[in-house]
């Protein structure tokens, strides 16, 4: 494993249920990062990492308590949404109608009840495009657990099939995203964490 | 394309595993964490704990061992064994559990599936069926199979699910044990009238069994404890044999 530039890496903290999990991810990748809802520290980080896990209305309004909703959009350091993380970050979630951040122009929506709901499991990236994915082959597989899915765009920089294609992962600027959980995504997600503290 | 699932289950008592295992390559065998480790690193999806003491004394162990799990291996894992609150599962989750497994608790009061549902979301709750054949019915039992109930075991797995419960985690008695395989009939029965996913467990003793719960049973994952802790089968080799079978698995 390369070894990590030390630098500080933030974890947001909020209502959200895997931050612990995140945590000892980064633990596992000798990266000693900060919880915390405080918005000079976000802002003054060199990485932050905004995960998520739970009802996107409660995570939205909790945000917005706080007023992390517009430091967010503001930030210019390498940001990184997991899971709910990634939906936050979009503009609208079917999931009680709720506005998101708005940082990715596009929509997020329920998966059809074809197959089963929610999509739980491991499934594999298609078309990886970018630094995130360096190191992986064509085969690496993530784990997923979301009723909720990104609709495919030009932001789109991995894209993952059930029923239909949706963004596995999304890129615009200093934003990344990722639906998988890569705290749980064995070797893959760590690459792809180790990949991302090292953009 | 999503894959099927291969869950070793470990038994816990007191913090240790108690099933004999030979794993020749571990210092300790009896360390769930090593085991737990080694079982991620041969490409086991998932893992399940279940504490079989489960005493009150016996939580404190527990909750050090999970937290410990969790620090060291990177996929998720489930934790079982006389869970019966929301309090209970807090803890749990607390301590780095991915997902946590009720199973009498939820036949003695079924309300508490929708409450650790509301509070911590269906994903991270499993609810464990044991069923067994009665005078032609299939009849959920509890108390590590040894009690009956009169609850259909059908009729309990869409209550379970419309409850809020996020996967099905469903043993045969009948099978368990027996290594002549799955109960794929009553698994695709269940597996297909059901949104959510269906872990059926019970019965592995060959690798031709999971290709049949699988394809017959309609399974999403399937959980087995002897044969993988005795090295009868081998992940690796199951999830060859599996893709040379057509059926979609994580290598």
């Amino acid at each position: 494993m390369t070894q990590v530039d030390p630098m500080s890496t933030v974890i947001i903290k909020y209502n959200s249920g895997n931050v612990h999990s995140v945590d000892l991810a980064l633990k596992r990748l000798g990266v000693q990062a900060e919880l915390t809802d405080d918005p000079e520290k976000i802002k003054s980080a060199d990485r932050v990492i905004f995960p998520g896990q739970g009802e996107a209305s409660t995570a939205m309004r909790y945000l917005k308590e706080r007023k992390l909703d517009t430091l967010i959009k503001e930030l210019k350091q390498p940001f990184f949404g997991v899971c709910l993380g990634q939906q936050l970050l979009c503009e609208h979630t079917e999931e009680n109608d709720t506005t998101c951040l708005g940082i990715f122009p596009i929509k997020v929506k329920k998966f059809p009840a074809i197959e089963k709901v929610p999509h739980v499991g491991w499934n594999d990236l298609l078309e990886m495009k970018g630094p995130l994915f360096e190191g992986l082959t064509d085969a690496s597989f993530v784990y997923y657990v979301h009723s909720y899915y990104v609709e495919l765009s030009e932001y789109t920089i991995a894209k993952t099939h059930y029923m239909l294609d949706f963004s596995a992962l999304l890129q615009k600027d200093n934003f990344w995203a990722m639906q998988a959980h890569p705290e749980k995504s064995g070797s893959v997600g760590a690459r792809i964490l180790e990949n991302f503290l090292k953009l | 394309m999503l894959t099927k699932r291969i869950i070793p289950c470990l038994d816990i008592k007191e913090g240790r595993t108690v099933k004999g295992v030979n794993f020749v390559d571990l210092r300790d065998a009896g360390d769930p964490v090593e085991l737990a480790a080694a079982y991620a690193l041969e490409g086991a999806d998932e893992l399940v704990f279940l504490d079989i003491t489960a005493t009150v004394e016996n939580r404190k162990t527990l909750i050090e061992l999970v937290t410990k799990v969790a620090a060291t291996i990177n996929i998720p894992f489930t934790v079982g064994g006389g869970i019966s609150s929301v309090a209970d599962v807090s803890a749990l989750l607390a301590a780095g559990a991915d997902k946590i497994s009720i199973n009498s608790a939820a036949v003695k009061r079924p309300e508490v599936i929708d409450e650790m549902a509301a509070e911590f979301g269906s994903q991270c709750v499993v609810v464990a069926i044991d069923t067994r054949y009665v005078h032609g019915k299939h009849l959920v039992h509890t108390h590590g199979g040894r009690q009956a109930t009169d609850l259909d075991t059908i009729q309990w797995a869409k209550e379970v699910a419309d409850r809020g419960a996020g996967e099905i985690l469903l043993t045969s008695m009948d099978h368990d044990g027996t290594k002549g395989g799955f109960a794929d009939e009553l698994t695709a029965e269940i597996s297909a009238s059901l949104s959510i996913p269906v872990i059926a467990s019970g019965g592995a003793g060959s690798m031709e069994h999971f290709k049949d719960v699988f394809t017959k049973g309609k399974a999403d994952a399937a959980l087995a404890a002897s044969i993988f802790h005795f090295k009868e089968i081998s992940i690796p080799d199951l999830k060859a044999y599996l893709r040379t079978s057509e059926i979609s698995v994580r290598i």
